[in-house]
């Protein structure tokens, strides 16, 4: 083990280390009875504030103000747990696939999200958290996520409309957060963002199919489209006025475009897609305004949003319980993996004493 | 006692590391939670390596790594930015001299 160098050892603060993460670094141990102090010592802040001034990334082990850790463990563990939850209003249309190719396809995508749910918790492990209580906090309501999965998937449309809409919205999101300035979000955001295209095609390329069937299949899209348009909309958060976190996080590079901006961005992507499919977006004050170069568009209903989150959505209740259920009946498979390990590393251990 | 109700009993925690193709490193990934080494492989490889992005994966569990003190600034790499004659570009050798 490597010692302390002199000088380097004054003020070691609880960092948790991207090798031992959520336990102290073994050279740390003798201070381990220590809080970390309030302000950082030894020009430390300093060094952060000139590493997020250059553009470049934060690592697990550096020394990082509370408030950065705290405010990415809460934003990496919310987007972990939208996408743990985000498996389920899709997972419900694996058995209805009206074919082979359509399930095959809707595996992998719920699989991705799933997986995508295990790269941010486990780059949230990398700030200190422990997975077991993140999982805990979801479960038990302490912790949000996404509000958009609280709303049904009432026909096959919808399957394809999550992955042109909120799939979009997702990309829309994501793609600045591959520079983040925490390495490990950023590096968990490249490879999701790579999949999320894999994502947003499969479910344009679903209601391109639909929209050349028949009149009731077209009648789904569009029925689809009118009901998630709005909350798709609403992703992105309330307006900037209204955000009174997000300047913080601007400022430490965790977020890199407004609110606001991202919507509109989102909108101005999404329009001449839905020309290009045949279907109408449901916001009557949508058009194109030559002067700003975007689209004009009207409001979300904030106070929809508001009630989603609180927990008053069409299928939060649903959500949580059976993301309750699955963790509850996934206790036995977990349970006897851990004794079965257990097992073979005491006959591992006679094997070698013998 | 079921490792939930321990909590710190949990799974333990695995770095992976995979290799892209060969010819490559193992170069770090991630982590993931399992019971013994068998199931983080099979875990590494469903999470790490769905779409053909490795040949070989390492697992290792992350309280068996070793490393160096927690800043990249560290006076532990110190040494090495003081000794600029371990660099080609520290030589002077006239333009006319071929191949060097």
């Amino acid at each position: 083990m490597i010692r302390l160098l002199p000088g380097a050892g004054k003020h070691v603060t609880l960092i948790p280390n991207e090798w031992s993460v959520g336990k102290l670094v073994t050279m740390t141990t003798t201070h381990a009875a220590e809080a970390p102090p309030p302000h950082a010592p030894d020009g430390l802040q300093e060094h952060f504030d000139a590493t997020i001034a250059r553009d470049q990334r934060i690592e697990p082990r550096d020394w990082m103000p509370d408030g950065y850790r705290k405010t990415l463990i809460r934003q990496i563990a919310q987007h972990a747990h939208s996408e743990i939850i985000g498996m389920q209003p899709e997972g419900e249309w694996i058995t209805r696939a009206p074919s082979l190719r359509r399930k095959a396809i809707l595996f992998a995508k719920v699989q991705d999200e799933a997986g995508h749910g295990l790269y941010l918790y486990s780059a949230a492990e990398t700030l200190g958290a422990d997975r077991d209580d993140l999982t805990r906090r979801l479960i038990e309501g302490r912790q949000k996520y996404s509000s958009i999965f609280n709303y049904p998937t009432l026909s096959f449309a919808d399957v394809g409309v999550i992955g042109w809409f909120v799939d979009g919205a997702a990309i829309c999101n994501q793609v600045p957060l591959c520079r983040s300035s925490y390495g490990p979000y950023a590096r968990a955001m490249v490879r999701i963002c790579k999949e999320e295209s894999f994502h947003q095609r499969q479910g344009y390329e679903l209601l391109m199919t639909m929209m050349r069937g028949t009149a009731a299949q077209r009648e789904m899209v569009q029925d689809a489209v009118n009901r998630w348009w709005w909350p798709s909309l609403m992703m992105f958060g309330p307006p900037d006025d209204a955000s009174p976190n997000s300047a913080r996080s601007m400022a430490w590079k965790i977020k890199r475009h407004s609110n606001d901006e991202l919507r509109r961005r989102f909108v101005d992507m999404t329009v001449p897609q839905a020309e290009k499919l045949g279907v109408t977006l449901p916001d009557p004050e949508l058009r194109w305004n030559e002067e700003t170069g975007h689209h004009d568009f009207g409001t979300p209903d904030w106070d929809e949003l508001m009630r989603v989150i609180k927990g008053d959505g069409p299928c939060n209740d649903r959500r949580m319980e059976r993301r309750r259920t699955a963790h509850e009946e996934g206790a036995w498979v977990r349970e006897a993996a851990t004794a079965h390990a257990a097992k073979q590393a005491a006959r591992a251990r006679k094997g070698a004493a013998a | 006692m079921s490792a939930e109700q321990s909590g710190k009993q949990g799974w333990p925690l695995y770095e992976v590391f995979v290799r892209g193709k060969r010819g490559l490193n193992h170069v770090h990934v991630g982590s993931l939670h399992a019971a013994d080494d068998a199931m983080a492989l099979t875990h590494a490889r469903d999470l790490y390596t769905r779409r053909n992005e490795g040949v070989s994966i390492w697992v290792v569990r992350s309280e068996h790594i070793a490393a160096s003190t927690r800043d990249e600034k560290d006076p532990f790499f110190a040494p090495s930015a003081d000794k600029v004659y371990r660099h080609p570009t520290f030589y002077d050798i006239p333009d006319d001299v071929p191949h060097i």
